[in-house]
């Protein structure tokens, strides 16, 4: 059951953002409601008013140049899922999207709510790290972008600030040499770890390696330890430093022992998965 | 009494314009109700289930404008000029809709309760896709739990109505 709260439904960015500044903590961002409704269900939330973002048309647009890629906060996973541009320019990303929970979550989650609500045991966040993307947060009185590695503070925890709204998720769009995968794997509802890589590969070996992972920890996170392990080596070299590069990115994972496994078991899969995410990658 | 009152006046009323298996339905909620308690408590139509009550097991599963949608989970509001099909509207002119045919035929349910959102699911997806392979049938209905572990005649079931829905054009 929901306690009552009120609805607000705000037609511009700015004047949800002042609702925001107005109503503080008493007040929460209601999109998809995928989580936020779960939260409040089982009584873990209770906010006074929930501000109804879905009027905010654009930020529900996708659109793609030679440099950007843009995805509108608001775009749910299924409309992300079945985008034929998604699919060409970030195949990574169209496969993590038809993976997210299940049919009705795709159907009204949305991307923005997914990496807002910061549940740690959450897909999207650890590949967009390792794209590169920028998130952009706007508020009444101006916007700026925030470095999806800058974004997730703690356990639904992230860097914006009361009165900021995430409206849009800016990704480089990748180039022809540009190569990446994202692996999860768990065996209750939600992922125990999630890893993804990605790099440029050309005749030169490897530049530009992000690996990033999630779920095994409060928050997602750049592994920069086995990154530089990887970073300037041919794929031959890349490949007999893997195991090397797995364990670092495990141990730098800050996976926490929990219902979703041990914290050495974590570890473990981190590796596994990163071999597995680069020779998809690779592929 | 005079608390239900004060909460009474505070109420804040959402109109809800929709169709309900067809039917226009004009009714008044509040921001938190929730569109299962709204579809069972208020009008009436019980074939919609709680469940697991987290949008992870599909016994709550409504088609809003064809597509399937966790009941338990969706507050009714949003249902405002859409349209909601549950399973007591899929049967036309008192003919069963192949679906449901074939769940009987091929004995697609034990105990029944997940019945209703496993055909609901399995419309939504004969709808986009008319000839799913075995794969793509276990992607799409990979949220909807079956508690007597009764998968095999339910593929069976939703494989089978998906021929006879292709036959029929």
């Amino acid at each position: 059951m929901l306690r009552r709260f009120r609805l607000e439904e705000p037609e511009s960015v700015a004047e949800a953002s002042e609702l925001l500044g107005r109503f503080g903590d008493s007040a929460k961002v209601y999109a998809g409601g995928t989580e936020l409704l779960l939260a409040m269900k089982e009584g873990l939330a209770h906010y006074e008013r929930l501000i109804n973002v879905k009027k905010l048309k654009k930020l529900s647009e996708v659109s793609a140049d030679e440099s950007t890629i843009k995805i509108g906060a608001l775009c749910t996973h299924h409309e992300l899922e079945t985008s034929p541009m998604l699919q060409q320019k970030l195949p990574a990303l169209h496969k993590l999207e038809q993976n997210v929970a299940n049919v009705r979550v795709r159907q009204v989650g949305t991307l923005g709510g997914n990496l807002c609500f910061a549940e740690p045991h959450a897909d999207p966040g650890t590949l967009l790290m390792a794209l590169g993307a920028t998130l952009v947060a706007e508020k009444s009185s101006g916007r700026r972008e925030i470095a999806a590695e800058d974004f997730f503070v703690d356990v639904y925890e992230t860097s914006l600030e009361v009165d900021e709204l995430l409206t849009e998720i800016r990704i480089p769009t990748p180039t022809e040499n540009f190569r990446s995968a994202y692996l999860k794997f768990g065996y209750l509802e939600r992922p125990s770890v999630g890893v993804a890589v990605a790099f440029n590969l050309n005749g030169g070996g490897l530049s530009e390696v992000k690996i990033a992972v999630g779920c095994a920890g409060p928050a997602p996170r750049r592994v920069p330890e086995a990154e530089v392990l990887l970073n300037g080596k041919s794929k031959e070299e890349a490949e007999r430093t893997l195991s090397q590069a797995g364990e670092s990115a495990g141990r730098a994972s800050q996976a926490i022992s929990d219902l979703h496994g041990s914290q050495d078991y974590k570890e473990h899969i981190v590796g596994v998965l990163l071999k597995r995410a680069f020779q998809s990658a690779v592929t | 009494m005079a608390k239900a009152m004060t909460r009474r006046s505070e109420a804040q009323l959402l109109p809800v314009s929709f169709t309900l298996n067809g039917r226009l339905q004009e009714i008044e909620v509040e921001p938190h109700e929730l569109l299962l308690d709204v579809v069972r408590e208020h009008l009436g139509l019980t074939g919609v289930k709680r469940s697991c009550d987290v949008q992870v097991c599909g016994a709550c599963t409504l088609l809003v404008d064809g597509r399937p949608v966790s009941a338990c989970t969706t507050l009714a509001f949003e249902v405002r000029g859409r349209s909601v099909l549950t399973i007591e509207g899929l049967a036309e002119d008192g003919k069963l809709h192949p679906l449901q045919q074939a769940f009987i035929e091929h004995g697609g349910f034990q105990c029944g309760f997940c019945t209703p959102g496993m055909i609901l699911a399995a419309k939504a997806l004969l709808d986009e896709n008319p000839a799913p392979s075995e794969a793509e049938l276990k992607h799409f209905m990979h949220g909807n739990i079956c508690r007597c572990t009764g998968y095999k005649k339910i593929i069976e079931s939703i494989m089978a109505a998906a021929k006879t829905m292709r036959e029929k054009g």
